[in-house]
């Protein structure tokens, strides 16, 4: 396989998934915090019956339309490449994935037209209740939507629930629970939608600063940031928690990508976690030119093992004890999970050879000792291993992994700090007289997407060199197709995508322009 | 009015270029495209599996 795979077709197709999925991930997450913020907005306007809250709920509900208008079905796009480029991990992962992506369609995109059709043009003539009610089932679809990919998302991450068959080459659910209810599974999808509601928190504030500064509006901006603000620092609040929840699944499903987020080559008891660090561009560890020295770095001692073990002293493995193995601590070395999933692919050539040649009674003796628990826990577990030529190609890109992990968690901060100054400020009345503030308010905006794109390469780019983890590398899933039909799609992609983020800028910025008074759906 | 219009418009267009352009004659699916039978499809992918040396 590795063989006939032309890498620059792999590139190219690794190259445009990323674009599509950043450019994707550009609208998804306003959509998903937004719509709570909106159903939040609208409550207190049913409650109160105040038409200031009707106001302002409208407003954010076109900001919304915008962005929903914009970024709608351009995830179709990541499917239609799931066929094309990835035509082996698409059938390797059979209905793991077929089926979550199937509920998504029919239940969660359904609901969430719908209601949001109700939404947008019912004002007025349906009922007010039945409007609100509305509002709140577009937040919990939306939401619902997400959940379905990043099921599926998470057990690439971590494949539960499955058995692979050898007649098909594909995995089968046998435990649609052990799936959808993967503590990566739960885990991600709250991390996920959380960070989408720090997102929308953080661009309401931004907005409503820019009205504060420019002097108008200033009820309608201060009511805003009061509900973005306790919103968003609720949302933060969990965004920590189940940042801290994933770390700690990564350490026990994906140790590496671990030890890249980190830095750690050298795995120890007591780990202290890297604070922040600099990698030297030149010196390298001398065993390993793939393992760059810090030039620079702060270290909390011990803090690492704590917090991933709830033990200061616990170990935790670095990047050398996952290639040479530590007996200690009863790890396999890669060469040992290379040699056993090359016997898994083996095995499963002779079987597919024996059924070929009309050997029934051999082939029959090969799937009963391919199915067994016993080859399945020690062998078919490393299948994707058996890809693998030379170890170091576990090794995924450090530098980046760790950087973008390290800017996720001190961005990720800063907003935590500053969703809890804003609510001081405007608690306090201050609010409209920090005019510094407002203007970080501002600039705030741009960063909460650069965190958001961190954390998504920490996700994938830390996973490889596999797609499936450990079962599937990213050179094996690709199909034998022209690299240039994929480089002209790149580039098509990359124009259609940029125009579209042209468009959702100069329309949303227009319709903020404009503000809430004018203007309608 | 003129944005609920604008909105729809850059929606149709973009679903037209999705479903019409790019689905039809960019993104054929590889093993539907190249193979008649799940079987084949099961063949070829074990296929391309199995011949790591």
């Amino acid at each position: 396989m590795n063989e006939i795979v032309d890498l620059s077709m792999l590139d190219w197709s690794r190259g445009q998934f990323a674009l599509t999925a950043f450019y994707h991930w550009l609208f998804v997450p306003l959509t998903l915090g937004i719509t709570f913020i909106l159903a939040i907005m609208e409550t207190i306007y049913y409650k109160t019956g105040d038409p200031e809250w009707k106001k302002i709920t409208r407003f954010w509900m076109k900001v919304f339309g915008i962005n929903f208008a914009i970024g709608v079905a351009t995830g179709i796009i990541l499917e239609f490449q799931f066929g094309t480029n990835w035509s082996y991990y698409s059938w390797f992962v059979g209905d793991i994935f077929g089926a979550p992506l199937a509920i998504e369609g029919i239940m969660a995109f359904f609901m969430e037209s719908t209601f949001i059709a109700v939404m947008f043009f019912g004002w007025d003539k349906v009922s007010k209740r039945f409007h609100l009610v509305s509002t709140w089932l577009t937040a919990i679809g939306a939401n619902l939507s997400a959940l379905w990919i990043l099921v599926a998302n998470a057990w690439m991450q971590n494949p539960v629930g499955m058995q692979f068959n050898p007649d098909t080459a594909r995995n089968e659910m046998v435990n649609f629970w052990d799936v959808f209810l993967s503590p990566m599974a739960i885990n991600k999808f709250l991390h996920t939608i959380s960070s989408g509601f720090v997102l929308a928190g953080v661009f309401i504030i931004g907005v409503s600063a820019w009205f504060l500064l420019k002097q108008r509006e200033v009820p309608f901006a201060k009511k805003s940031i009061l509900v973005a603000a306790i919103f968003g620092f609720i949302s933060s609040l969990f965004l920590v928690t189940t940042g801290d929840g994933s770390a700690r699944l990564v350490a026990q499903n994906q140790p590496m990508k671990l030890a890249a987020m980190e830095g750690l080559y050298q795995g120890k008891n007591g780990a202290g976690l890297v604070a922040f660090g600099i990698f030297s561009p030149t010196g390298t560890d001398p065993a390993n030119d793939k393992l760059n020295d810090f030039l620079f770095k702060i270290e909390i001692p011990n803090a690492l093992s704590y917090m991933i073990h709830l033990d200061a002293n616990a170990f935790v493995p670095g990047v050398k004890d996952l290639l040479n193995g530590n007996e200690k601590e009863r790890m396999l070395s890669a060469a040992d999970k290379i040699s056993r999933g090359k016997m898994a692919i083996e095995t499963l050539r002779n079987y597919k050879n024996a059924l070929t040649e009309g050997r029934k009674e051999e082939a029959l003796q090969m799937k009963d000792k391919f199915m067994s628990k016993d080859f399945q826990n020690n062998y078919f577990k490393y299948f994707g291993y058996g890809f693998i030529k030379n170890s170091n190609e576990l090794i995924p890109g450090i530098q980046l992994v760790f950087y973008s992990f390290h800017m996720m968690v001190i961005l990720g901060s800063w907003f935590l700090i500053f969703f809890f100054l804003s609510i001081y400020f405007i608690v306090n009345n201050e609010i409209t007289k920090r005019r510094l503030f407002l203007k970080i308010a501002i600039l705030t905006i741009p960063l909460v997407y650069l965190a958001q794109m961190a954390g998504w390469t920490v996700a994938e780019m830390g996973r490889q060199p596999w797609v499936v983890q450990d079962l599937l590398p990213t050179v094996a899933a690709v199909s034998n197709i022209n690299a240039g039909a994929v480089m002209v799609t790149f580039w098509l992609f990359a124009l259609i995508f940029t125009l579209l983020l042209v468009a959702e800028i100069k329309i949303m910025t227009k319709q903020i322009k404009i503000g809430p008074n004018e203007g309608g759906h | 009015m003129k944005l609920g219009r604008t909105l729809w418009a850059i929606i149709l267009i973009k679903l037209f270029i999705i479903f019409f352009v790019l689905k039809l004659f960019f993104f054929p699916n590889y093993l539907k495209k190249n193979f008649n039978t799940d079987k084949e499809r099961s063949a070829n992918v074990i296929e391309n599996f199995t011949k790591t040396k």
